[in-house]
Protein backbone atom coordinates (compact mmCIF):
# COMPACT_ATOMS: atom_id res chain seq x y z
CA UNK A 1 0.00 0.00 0.00
CA UNK A 2 2.44 2.30 0.76
CA UNK A 3 3.97 1.21 -2.51
CA UNK A 4 1.15 2.70 -4.22
CA UNK A 5 0.61 6.14 -2.28
CA UNK A 6 4.22 7.59 -3.86
CA UNK A 7 3.09 5.33 -7.25
CA UNK A 8 2.83 8.63 -9.56
CA UNK A 9 6.46 9.75 -8.72
CA UNK A 10 7.97 5.82 -8.71
CA UNK A 11 11.01 5.70 -11.02
CA UNK A 12 12.48 2.55 -11.28
CA UNK A 13 16.13 4.09 -11.19
CA UNK A 14 16.03 5.76 -8.18
CA UNK A 15 17.32 4.53 -4.92
CA UNK A 16 17.43 5.84 -1.77
CA UNK A 17 20.40 7.64 -0.22
CA UNK A 18 22.11 7.52 -3.44
CA UNK A 19 22.27 11.00 -4.67
CA UNK A 20 23.46 11.99 -0.77
CA UNK A 21 26.45 9.53 -0.76
CA UNK A 22 27.11 10.90 -4.26
CA UNK A 23 27.00 14.67 -3.41
CA UNK A 24 29.03 13.77 -0.45
CA UNK A 25 31.61 12.26 -3.01
CA UNK A 26 32.28 15.34 -4.88
CA UNK A 27 32.44 17.19 -2.00
CA UNK A 28 35.16 15.30 -0.44
CA UNK A 29 37.17 14.95 -4.20
CA UNK A 30 37.04 18.81 -4.48
CA UNK A 31 36.71 20.06 -0.89
CA UNK A 32 40.72 19.44 -0.04
CA UNK A 33 41.64 21.15 -3.44
CA UNK A 34 39.57 23.65 -2.63
CA UNK A 35 40.97 24.68 0.42
CA UNK A 36 44.62 24.29 -0.98
CA UNK A 37 44.00 26.84 -3.94
CA UNK A 38 42.15 29.12 -1.17
CA UNK A 39 45.04 28.80 1.75
CA UNK A 40 47.52 29.64 -1.12
CA UNK A 41 46.47 33.47 -1.02
CA UNK A 42 46.43 32.93 3.11
CA UNK A 43 48.50 36.49 3.67
CA UNK A 44 49.72 34.86 7.19
CA UNK A 45 51.84 31.94 7.47
CA UNK A 46 50.01 29.63 8.57
CA UNK A 47 47.56 27.09 6.54
CA UNK A 48 45.07 26.76 9.03
CA UNK A 49 44.41 30.14 10.34
CA UNK A 50 43.00 32.67 7.52
CA UNK A 51 44.36 35.61 7.67
CA UNK A 52 43.49 37.71 4.60
CA UNK A 53 44.09 37.52 1.28
CA UNK A 54 47.57 38.31 -0.44
CA UNK A 55 49.66 37.10 -3.27
CA UNK A 56 52.46 36.77 -1.21
CA UNK A 57 53.31 33.23 -1.50
CA UNK A 58 53.21 33.09 -5.32
CA UNK A 59 55.55 36.10 -5.49
CA UNK A 60 57.97 33.89 -3.32
CA UNK A 61 57.59 30.61 -5.49
CA UNK A 62 58.16 32.52 -8.60
CA UNK A 63 61.57 34.01 -7.03
CA UNK A 64 62.02 31.00 -5.61
CA UNK A 65 65.63 29.86 -7.63
CA UNK A 66 64.97 26.24 -6.60
CA UNK A 67 61.53 26.18 -7.58
CA UNK A 68 62.30 27.64 -10.30
CA UNK A 69 65.27 25.02 -12.10
CA UNK A 70 62.78 22.32 -10.75
CA UNK A 71 60.14 23.86 -12.85
CA UNK A 72 62.21 23.86 -15.93
CA UNK A 73 63.71 20.34 -15.31
CA UNK A 74 60.05 19.02 -15.32
CA UNK A 75 59.50 20.84 -18.21
CA UNK A 76 62.39 19.48 -20.32
CA UNK A 77 62.09 16.02 -19.30
CA UNK A 78 58.16 15.98 -20.00
CA UNK A 79 58.59 17.63 -23.68
CA UNK A 80 60.97 15.06 -24.62
CA UNK A 81 59.32 12.02 -22.72
CA UNK A 82 56.18 13.54 -24.28
CA UNK A 83 57.52 13.44 -28.48
CA UNK A 84 59.53 9.92 -27.93
CA UNK A 85 56.61 8.15 -26.23
CA UNK A 86 54.34 10.42 -28.52
CA UNK A 87 56.16 9.37 -31.84
CA UNK A 88 56.58 5.77 -30.72
CA UNK A 89 52.87 4.98 -29.62
CA UNK A 90 51.59 6.35 -32.95
CA UNK A 91 54.00 3.86 -34.92
CA UNK A 92 53.32 0.99 -32.42
CA UNK A 93 49.04 2.09 -32.74
CA UNK A 94 49.21 2.34 -36.62
CA UNK A 95 50.99 -1.10 -36.18
CA UNK A 96 48.42 -2.96 -33.93
CA UNK A 97 45.53 -1.32 -35.74
CA UNK A 98 43.43 -2.18 -38.73
CA UNK A 99 45.19 -5.12 -39.41
CA UNK A 100 45.36 -8.88 -39.25
CA UNK A 101 46.69 -10.79 -36.10
CA UNK A 102 50.23 -11.70 -37.03
CA UNK A 103 53.01 -13.46 -34.28
CA UNK A 104 54.13 -11.73 -31.91
CA UNK A 105 50.68 -9.15 -31.66
CA UNK A 106 49.41 -10.08 -28.74
CA UNK A 107 52.67 -10.13 -26.87
CA UNK A 108 53.99 -6.29 -28.16
CA UNK A 109 50.08 -5.27 -27.03
CA UNK A 110 50.98 -6.93 -23.26
CA UNK A 111 54.17 -5.31 -23.02
CA UNK A 112 53.18 -2.07 -24.48
CA UNK A 113 50.90 -1.81 -22.01
CA UNK A 114 52.78 -3.37 -19.38
CA UNK A 115 53.95 -0.23 -17.26
CA UNK A 116 50.41 0.12 -16.31
CA UNK A 117 50.19 -3.42 -14.82
CA UNK A 118 53.46 -3.00 -13.03
CA UNK A 119 53.83 -1.56 -9.35
CA UNK A 120 55.33 1.98 -9.80
CA UNK A 121 57.97 1.22 -7.35
CA UNK A 122 59.15 -2.22 -9.03
CA UNK A 123 59.95 -0.35 -11.54
CA UNK A 124 61.39 2.26 -10.41
CA UNK A 125 63.53 -0.30 -8.26
CA UNK A 126 64.59 -2.08 -11.50
CA UNK A 127 65.75 1.19 -12.85
CA UNK A 128 67.53 2.12 -10.07
CA UNK A 129 69.60 -1.34 -10.29
CA UNK A 130 69.95 -1.26 -14.10
CA UNK A 131 70.72 2.32 -14.60
CA UNK A 132 73.52 1.50 -11.74
CA UNK A 133 74.85 -0.88 -13.63
CA UNK A 134 75.30 0.67 -16.97
CA UNK A 135 76.68 4.20 -14.96
CA UNK A 136 79.33 1.79 -13.23
CA UNK A 137 80.15 0.50 -16.93
CA UNK A 138 79.73 3.72 -18.90
CA UNK A 139 80.62 6.64 -16.68
CA UNK A 140 77.86 8.09 -17.98
CA UNK A 141 75.73 10.06 -15.45
CA UNK A 142 73.61 12.81 -18.01
CA UNK A 143 69.82 13.10 -18.31
CA UNK A 144 69.09 9.98 -20.52
CA UNK A 145 68.51 7.97 -17.30
CA UNK A 146 65.44 9.61 -16.61
CA UNK A 147 64.33 10.66 -20.25
CA UNK A 148 64.51 7.24 -20.99
CA UNK A 149 62.63 5.80 -17.99
CA UNK A 150 59.92 8.73 -18.49
CA UNK A 151 59.20 8.32 -22.07
CA UNK A 152 59.12 4.15 -21.58
CA UNK A 153 56.20 4.80 -18.68
CA UNK A 154 54.54 7.19 -20.56
CA UNK A 155 54.15 5.21 -24.07
CA UNK A 156 50.70 3.05 -22.85
CA UNK A 157 49.15 6.43 -21.82
CA UNK A 158 49.93 8.13 -25.42
CA UNK A 159 49.10 4.56 -27.08
CA UNK A 160 45.36 4.04 -25.72
CA UNK A 161 43.85 7.58 -27.15
CA UNK A 162 45.75 7.02 -30.57
CA UNK A 163 44.64 3.27 -30.94
CA UNK A 164 41.17 4.15 -29.62
CA UNK A 165 40.99 6.93 -32.58
CA UNK A 166 42.35 4.61 -35.52
CA UNK A 167 40.05 1.91 -34.40
CA UNK A 168 37.09 4.66 -35.58
CA UNK A 169 38.56 5.18 -38.58
CA UNK A 170 37.80 2.38 -41.29
CA UNK A 171 40.03 2.18 -44.05
CA UNK A 172 37.82 3.14 -47.51
CA UNK A 173 39.27 6.45 -48.01
CA UNK A 174 43.48 5.32 -47.76
CA UNK A 175 41.72 2.49 -50.45
CA UNK A 176 40.73 5.70 -52.32
CA UNK A 177 43.79 6.95 -52.19
CA UNK A 178 45.71 4.28 -53.13
CA UNK A 179 43.42 3.98 -56.24
CA UNK A 180 44.58 7.37 -57.30
CA UNK A 181 48.02 6.39 -57.48
CA UNK A 182 49.14 7.75 -54.03
CA UNK A 183 52.61 5.98 -52.63
CA UNK A 184 51.76 4.45 -48.99
CA UNK A 185 53.92 7.62 -48.31
CA UNK A 186 51.77 10.21 -49.68
CA UNK A 187 48.09 7.90 -48.19
CA UNK A 188 49.53 8.12 -44.63
CA UNK A 189 50.94 11.86 -44.73
CA UNK A 190 47.87 13.56 -46.40
CA UNK A 191 45.29 10.74 -45.57
CA UNK A 192 46.02 9.01 -42.46
CA UNK A 193 48.07 11.56 -40.43
CA UNK A 194 45.27 14.40 -40.35
CA UNK A 195 42.49 12.08 -39.60
CA UNK A 196 44.42 10.51 -36.56
CA UNK A 197 45.75 14.28 -35.67
CA UNK A 198 43.18 14.76 -32.37
CA UNK A 199 44.35 11.24 -31.12
CA UNK A 200 47.51 11.56 -31.20
CA UNK A 201 47.30 15.32 -29.36
CA UNK A 202 45.10 13.52 -27.32
CA UNK A 203 47.33 10.96 -26.32
CA UNK A 204 50.35 14.04 -26.09
CA UNK A 205 48.79 15.50 -23.82
CA UNK A 206 48.20 12.54 -21.93
CA UNK A 207 51.89 11.78 -21.35
CA UNK A 208 52.69 14.63 -20.92
CA UNK A 209 51.23 15.26 -17.69
CA UNK A 210 52.00 11.60 -17.00
CA UNK A 211 55.33 12.83 -16.99
CA UNK A 212 55.02 16.21 -15.42
CA UNK A 213 53.11 14.19 -12.51
CA UNK A 214 55.64 11.33 -11.34
CA UNK A 215 57.47 11.26 -8.62
CA UNK A 216 58.42 7.69 -7.50
CA UNK A 217 60.56 6.50 -10.68
CA UNK A 218 61.67 9.87 -10.66
CA UNK A 219 62.61 9.94 -6.79
CA UNK A 220 64.47 6.55 -7.89
CA UNK A 221 66.12 7.56 -11.21
CA UNK A 222 67.23 10.94 -11.08
CA UNK A 223 70.62 11.99 -9.87
CA UNK A 224 72.61 14.60 -8.11
CA UNK A 225 70.98 18.05 -9.28
CA UNK A 226 68.41 16.44 -11.24
CA UNK A 227 65.43 17.23 -9.24
CA UNK A 228 61.88 17.66 -10.77
CA UNK A 229 59.01 19.69 -9.01
CA UNK A 230 57.12 16.91 -7.64
CA UNK A 231 60.43 15.80 -6.35
CA UNK A 232 61.34 19.33 -4.56
CA UNK A 233 57.49 19.47 -3.38
CA UNK A 234 57.74 15.93 -1.37
CA UNK A 235 60.80 16.95 -0.20
CA UNK A 236 59.16 19.93 1.24
CA UNK A 237 56.83 18.29 2.75
CA UNK A 238 59.23 17.23 5.36
CA UNK A 239 59.74 20.51 6.66
CA UNK A 240 57.22 23.15 8.07
CA UNK A 241 54.94 23.78 5.00
CA UNK A 242 54.20 27.46 4.23
CA UNK A 243 51.47 28.87 1.86
CA UNK A 244 54.58 28.68 -0.85
CA UNK A 245 53.82 25.39 -1.04
CA UNK A 246 50.12 26.13 -1.82
CA UNK A 247 50.96 28.69 -4.12
CA UNK A 248 53.44 25.61 -6.16
CA UNK A 249 50.24 23.08 -6.11
CA UNK A 250 47.81 25.64 -6.97
CA UNK A 251 49.61 26.61 -9.85
CA UNK A 252 50.16 22.66 -10.89
CA UNK A 253 46.58 22.00 -10.41
CA UNK A 254 46.12 24.52 -12.90
CA UNK A 255 48.30 23.34 -15.68
CA UNK A 256 47.00 19.46 -15.26
CA UNK A 257 43.29 20.91 -15.21
CA UNK A 258 43.74 22.65 -18.51
CA UNK A 259 45.74 19.50 -20.42
CA UNK A 260 43.39 17.47 -19.40
CA UNK A 261 40.46 19.48 -20.45
CA UNK A 262 42.02 19.86 -23.91
CA UNK A 263 42.41 16.20 -24.43
CA UNK A 264 38.70 15.63 -23.40
CA UNK A 265 37.86 18.09 -25.82
CA UNK A 266 39.90 16.70 -28.41
CA UNK A 267 39.43 13.00 -27.52
CA UNK A 268 35.18 13.98 -27.80
CA UNK A 269 33.72 11.55 -30.53
CA UNK A 270 31.66 12.90 -33.23
CA UNK B 1 48.71 -0.78 -49.86
CA UNK B 2 48.45 0.80 -46.85
CA UNK B 3 47.41 -1.98 -44.79
CA UNK B 4 50.78 -3.56 -43.71
CA UNK B 5 50.58 -7.15 -44.28
CA UNK B 6 54.18 -8.17 -44.11
CA UNK B 7 54.93 -8.82 -40.16
CA UNK B 8 58.43 -7.18 -40.44
CA UNK B 9 57.23 -4.17 -41.50
CA UNK B 10 55.06 -3.92 -38.42
CA UNK B 11 57.85 -4.92 -36.45
CA UNK B 12 59.76 -2.14 -37.60
CA UNK B 13 56.68 0.19 -36.64
CA UNK B 14 56.54 -1.50 -32.97
CA UNK B 15 60.26 -1.37 -32.58
CA UNK B 16 60.92 1.73 -31.06
CA UNK B 17 57.72 1.24 -28.54
CA UNK B 18 59.12 -2.10 -27.45
CA UNK B 19 62.79 -1.42 -27.58
CA UNK B 20 62.08 1.22 -25.19
CA UNK B 21 59.67 -0.25 -22.78
CA UNK B 22 61.62 -3.16 -22.98
CA UNK B 23 65.25 -0.85 -21.72
CA UNK B 24 63.64 1.34 -19.77
CA UNK B 25 60.35 -0.63 -17.83
CA UNK B 26 60.28 -4.47 -18.49
CA UNK B 27 63.58 -6.38 -19.29
CA UNK B 28 65.31 -4.95 -15.72
CA UNK B 29 62.73 -6.71 -14.03
CA UNK B 30 64.33 -9.83 -14.84
CA UNK B 31 67.55 -7.81 -12.95
CA UNK B 32 65.64 -7.29 -10.15
CA UNK B 33 65.19 -11.33 -9.97
CA UNK B 34 69.18 -11.82 -10.19
CA UNK B 35 69.57 -9.49 -7.02
CA UNK B 36 66.98 -11.40 -4.82
CA UNK B 37 69.08 -14.61 -4.95
CA UNK B 38 72.77 -12.69 -4.37
CA UNK B 39 74.79 -11.63 -1.67
CA UNK B 40 74.01 -8.18 -0.41
CA UNK B 41 77.40 -5.69 -0.55
CA UNK B 42 78.37 -4.06 2.37
CA UNK B 43 77.70 -0.24 1.91
CA UNK B 44 74.95 -0.97 -1.00
CA UNK B 45 74.87 -3.18 -3.92
CA UNK B 46 75.62 -6.68 -4.40
CA UNK B 47 78.19 -9.40 -4.37
CA UNK B 48 78.14 -11.61 -7.33
CA UNK B 49 77.94 -14.83 -5.21
CA UNK B 50 74.41 -16.63 -4.68
CA UNK B 51 72.84 -16.49 -1.51
CA UNK B 52 68.96 -17.06 -0.32
CA UNK B 53 69.38 -14.69 2.58
CA UNK B 54 67.20 -12.48 0.89
CA UNK B 55 64.74 -14.22 0.39
CA UNK B 56 64.76 -15.97 3.71
CA UNK B 57 64.91 -12.93 5.12
CA UNK B 58 61.48 -11.35 3.25
CA UNK B 59 59.55 -13.75 5.84
CA UNK B 60 61.67 -14.98 8.33
CA UNK B 61 64.46 -13.91 11.11
CA UNK B 62 67.64 -15.77 12.34
CA UNK B 63 68.35 -14.91 16.07
CA UNK B 64 71.89 -13.28 16.54
CA UNK B 65 72.57 -15.00 19.45
CA UNK B 66 71.29 -18.30 19.84
CA UNK B 67 70.40 -18.81 15.97
CA UNK B 68 66.79 -19.84 16.52
CA UNK B 69 64.60 -19.05 13.66
CA UNK B 70 61.41 -17.01 13.60
CA UNK B 71 58.69 -15.09 11.46
CA UNK B 72 60.31 -11.64 10.68
CA UNK B 73 57.58 -9.61 12.22
CA UNK B 74 58.75 -6.29 11.39
CA UNK B 75 58.13 -7.68 7.84
CA UNK B 76 55.01 -9.12 8.12
CA UNK B 77 53.40 -6.61 10.21
CA UNK B 78 53.98 -4.76 7.32
CA UNK B 79 52.91 -6.64 4.70
CA UNK B 80 49.35 -7.47 6.85
CA UNK B 81 49.38 -3.79 7.12
CA UNK B 82 49.45 -3.15 3.72
CA UNK B 83 47.27 -6.00 2.99
CA UNK B 84 44.44 -4.37 5.84
CA UNK B 85 45.20 -0.78 4.11
CA UNK B 86 44.88 -1.42 0.74
CA UNK B 87 41.64 -3.64 1.12
CA UNK B 88 39.72 -0.92 3.71
CA UNK B 89 40.37 1.35 1.18
CA UNK B 90 38.73 -0.61 -1.51
CA UNK B 91 36.06 -1.69 0.25
CA UNK B 92 35.45 1.96 0.78
CA UNK B 93 35.94 3.16 -2.52
CA UNK B 94 32.90 0.52 -3.11
CA UNK B 95 30.67 1.87 -0.90
CA UNK B 96 31.51 5.20 -2.05
CA UNK B 97 31.87 4.73 -5.55
CA UNK B 98 28.76 2.39 -6.12
CA UNK B 99 26.37 5.07 -5.33
CA UNK B 100 28.28 7.94 -7.09
CA UNK B 101 28.46 5.66 -10.20
CA UNK B 102 24.69 4.70 -10.04
CA UNK B 103 24.05 8.82 -9.12
CA UNK B 104 26.06 9.80 -12.59
CA UNK B 105 24.66 6.71 -14.82
CA UNK B 106 20.97 7.93 -14.40
CA UNK B 107 21.45 11.30 -15.01
CA UNK B 108 20.37 12.90 -18.68
CA UNK B 109 22.70 12.13 -20.80
CA UNK B 110 23.71 15.65 -21.21
CA UNK B 111 24.75 16.42 -17.84
CA UNK B 112 26.31 13.13 -17.43
CA UNK B 113 29.35 13.58 -19.20
CA UNK B 114 29.84 16.58 -16.99
CA UNK B 115 30.20 14.73 -13.85
CA UNK B 116 31.87 11.78 -15.52
CA UNK B 117 34.66 14.99 -16.02
CA UNK B 118 34.32 16.09 -12.85
CA UNK B 119 34.91 12.31 -11.66
CA UNK B 120 38.05 12.40 -14.00
CA UNK B 121 39.56 15.49 -13.35
CA UNK B 122 40.63 14.78 -10.00
CA UNK B 123 42.27 11.51 -11.66
CA UNK B 124 44.50 13.29 -13.97
CA UNK B 125 45.54 16.13 -11.60
CA UNK B 126 49.07 15.31 -9.88
CA UNK B 127 48.86 12.40 -7.30
CA UNK B 128 51.02 13.55 -4.92
CA UNK B 129 49.25 17.59 -4.79
CA UNK B 130 46.16 15.77 -3.91
CA UNK B 131 47.90 13.73 -0.82
CA UNK B 132 49.35 17.50 -0.21
CA UNK B 133 45.75 18.47 0.20
CA UNK B 134 44.17 15.58 2.08
CA UNK B 135 47.33 16.15 4.54
CA UNK B 136 46.49 19.75 4.91
CA UNK B 137 42.87 18.98 5.96
CA UNK B 138 43.76 16.49 8.58
CA UNK B 139 46.71 18.12 10.34
CA UNK B 140 46.33 19.21 13.70
CA UNK B 141 46.67 23.02 12.70
CA UNK B 142 44.66 22.04 9.09
CA UNK B 143 40.97 22.72 8.44
CA UNK B 144 39.08 20.03 10.00
CA UNK B 145 40.74 20.44 13.43
CA UNK B 146 40.50 24.10 13.34
CA UNK B 147 36.76 24.15 12.36
CA UNK B 148 36.42 21.74 15.84
CA UNK B 149 38.25 23.57 17.86
CA UNK B 150 36.39 27.24 16.98
CA UNK B 151 33.32 25.65 17.69
CA UNK B 152 33.83 24.08 21.18
CA UNK B 153 33.55 20.77 20.04
CA UNK B 154 36.86 19.83 20.97
CA UNK B 155 39.94 21.15 23.31
CA UNK B 156 42.57 19.36 21.44
CA UNK B 157 43.16 18.85 17.93
CA UNK B 158 42.78 15.10 16.96
CA UNK B 159 46.20 13.77 15.55
CA UNK B 160 44.79 12.10 12.42
CA UNK B 161 47.64 12.98 10.38
CA UNK B 162 50.82 10.01 10.54
CA UNK B 163 48.13 7.29 11.21
CA UNK B 164 46.50 4.84 9.46
CA UNK B 165 43.49 6.51 9.18
CA UNK B 166 45.12 9.11 7.38
CA UNK B 167 47.04 6.76 5.01
CA UNK B 168 43.61 4.87 4.20
CA UNK B 169 41.36 8.23 3.55
CA UNK B 170 44.43 9.53 1.49
CA UNK B 171 44.47 5.93 -0.82
CA UNK B 172 40.93 6.42 -1.07
CA UNK B 173 40.66 9.72 -1.57
CA UNK B 174 43.65 9.40 -4.74
CA UNK B 175 42.51 6.34 -6.36
CA UNK B 176 38.58 6.83 -5.62
CA UNK B 177 38.05 8.01 -9.43
CA UNK B 178 39.60 4.18 -10.65
CA UNK B 179 36.65 2.79 -8.78
CA UNK B 180 33.85 4.82 -9.94
CA UNK B 181 34.73 4.80 -14.01
CA UNK B 182 34.71 1.09 -14.64
CA UNK B 183 31.53 0.82 -12.33
CA UNK B 184 29.72 3.67 -14.17
CA UNK B 185 30.66 1.63 -17.41
CA UNK B 186 29.25 -0.92 -16.20
CA UNK B 187 25.63 0.68 -14.50
CA UNK B 188 25.35 2.46 -17.73
CA UNK B 189 24.35 -0.89 -19.73
CA UNK B 190 22.08 -1.73 -17.23
CA UNK B 191 18.67 -2.56 -19.22
CA UNK B 192 16.38 -0.68 -16.63
CA UNK B 193 13.23 -2.96 -18.07
CA UNK B 194 14.81 -6.09 -15.94
CA UNK B 195 14.31 -3.56 -13.13
CA UNK B 196 10.85 -2.38 -13.67
CA UNK B 197 9.68 -6.07 -14.14
CA UNK B 198 11.16 -7.10 -10.50
CA UNK B 199 9.03 -4.02 -9.20
CA UNK B 200 6.50 -5.55 -10.99
CA UNK B 201 6.88 -8.77 -9.23
CA UNK B 202 6.71 -6.58 -6.03
CA UNK B 203 10.55 -6.73 -5.31
CA UNK B 204 11.33 -4.15 -2.69
CA UNK B 205 14.05 -1.19 -3.43
CA UNK B 206 16.70 -3.07 -1.08
CA UNK B 207 16.28 -6.47 -3.22
CA UNK B 208 15.95 -5.36 -6.66
CA UNK B 209 19.58 -3.52 -5.48
CA UNK B 210 20.58 -7.18 -4.36
CA UNK B 211 19.17 -9.10 -7.04
CA UNK B 212 18.94 -7.45 -10.03
CA UNK B 213 21.35 -4.29 -10.28
CA UNK B 214 24.08 -5.82 -8.24
CA UNK B 215 24.49 -9.17 -10.41
CA UNK B 216 24.25 -6.99 -13.35
CA UNK B 217 27.05 -4.52 -12.63
CA UNK B 218 30.23 -7.53 -11.39
CA UNK B 219 32.18 -6.93 -13.76
CA UNK B 220 32.90 -3.41 -13.04
CA UNK B 221 32.95 -4.05 -9.76
CA UNK B 222 35.86 -6.25 -9.84
CA UNK B 223 37.62 -4.31 -12.69
CA UNK B 224 37.25 -1.13 -9.98
CA UNK B 225 38.02 -3.36 -7.31
CA UNK B 226 41.04 -4.41 -9.01
CA UNK B 227 42.42 -1.04 -9.94
CA UNK B 228 41.71 0.59 -6.72
CA UNK B 229 43.54 -2.30 -4.91
CA UNK B 230 46.78 -2.91 -6.88
CA UNK B 231 47.86 1.05 -6.95
CA UNK B 232 46.84 1.09 -3.17
CA UNK B 233 48.92 -2.32 -2.41
CA UNK B 234 51.73 -0.56 -4.18
CA UNK B 235 51.39 2.98 -3.24
CA UNK B 236 54.48 4.63 -1.76
CA UNK B 237 53.70 8.74 -2.14
CA UNK B 238 50.74 8.69 0.18
CA UNK B 239 52.00 6.42 3.28
CA UNK B 240 55.07 8.16 3.18
CA UNK B 241 53.23 11.80 3.07
CA UNK B 242 50.44 10.78 5.58
CA UNK B 243 51.59 7.90 7.71
CA UNK B 244 54.65 10.07 8.70
CA UNK B 245 58.30 7.77 9.20
CA UNK B 246 56.52 5.34 11.46
CA UNK B 247 53.46 3.65 9.79
CA UNK B 248 54.73 1.98 6.81
CA UNK B 249 53.53 0.09 3.42
CA UNK B 250 55.27 -2.25 1.47
CA UNK B 251 56.21 0.51 -0.90
CA UNK B 252 58.46 2.17 1.85
CA UNK B 253 60.04 -0.83 3.07
CA UNK B 254 60.96 -1.61 -0.45
CA UNK B 255 62.49 2.39 -0.46
CA UNK B 256 64.22 1.65 2.72
CA UNK B 257 66.18 -0.94 1.97
CA UNK B 258 67.67 0.76 -1.18
CA UNK B 259 68.39 3.84 0.79
CA UNK B 260 69.03 3.80 4.78
CA UNK B 261 68.87 -0.14 4.63
CA UNK B 262 71.33 -0.85 2.67
CA UNK B 263 70.04 -4.35 1.47
CA UNK B 264 69.65 -4.22 -2.05
CA UNK B 265 68.75 -7.97 -2.40
CA UNK B 266 65.82 -7.72 0.37
CA UNK B 267 64.45 -5.37 -1.47
CA UNK B 268 65.02 -6.90 -4.20
CA UNK B 269 62.95 -9.78 -3.08
CA UNK B 270 59.99 -7.53 -1.92
CA UNK B 271 60.03 -6.08 -5.13
CA UNK B 272 58.77 -9.54 -6.25
CA UNK B 273 56.74 -10.55 -3.59
CA UNK B 274 54.71 -7.69 -4.29
CA UNK B 275 54.95 -8.02 -8.17
CA UNK B 276 53.87 -11.61 -7.36
CA UNK B 277 50.71 -10.45 -5.49
CA UNK B 278 49.73 -8.14 -8.00
CA UNK B 279 49.51 -10.49 -10.57
CA UNK B 280 47.95 -12.62 -8.55
CA UNK B 281 45.13 -9.40 -8.56
CA UNK B 282 45.34 -9.40 -12.38
CA UNK B 283 45.13 -13.18 -12.95
CA UNK B 284 42.18 -13.16 -10.47
CA UNK B 285 40.62 -10.40 -12.26
CA UNK B 286 41.82 -11.83 -16.21
CA UNK B 287 39.50 -15.09 -15.08
CA UNK B 288 36.51 -13.68 -13.31
CA UNK B 289 36.02 -11.48 -16.66
CA UNK B 290 36.58 -14.15 -19.21
CA UNK B 291 34.48 -16.38 -17.42
CA UNK B 292 31.46 -13.80 -17.44
CA UNK B 293 31.84 -13.67 -21.17
CA UNK B 294 31.31 -17.21 -21.81
CA UNK B 295 28.52 -16.78 -20.03
CA UNK B 296 27.06 -14.61 -21.81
Amino acid sequence: MAELSRAKSFDVRRQPGFTAVAILCFFMLYAPMVALVLYSFNAGQSIGTWEGFSWRWYESAINNREIQQATIRSLQVAGVATLVSTIAATMAALATTRTRPYRGMTFAFALINQPLMVPEIVTAVALLIFFAIIKGATGYTGMGYLLAAHAAFCIPFAYLPIRARLEDMDLTLEQAAADLYATPWQAFRRVTLPRLLPGILAGAMLAFVISLDDVVITLFVAGPGQETLPLYVIGQLRRIVTPEMNAVSTLFLLVSAILVTVFFLLSRRK
Amino acid sequence: MIELKHGRRQWALLSPAVGLITFAAAGPLIIVLIYSVLQKGDYAGVIWNFSADAWFNVFLERDIFDDTVSIADAHLSIFMRSLKLAITATVMAFLVGFPTAYFIATRPARSRNIWLFLITIPFWTNLLIRTFAIMEIIRNEGVINTLLMASGIIEQPIQMLYTDFAITLGLLYVYLPLMVLPLYASIEKIDFRLVEAAYDLYGTRWKVLRRIVLPLVKPGIIAGSILVFIPALGAYVTPRVLGGGKNLMLGNLIEFQFGQGRNWPLGSALSITLLVLVMFALLFYVRNTTRSHAHG
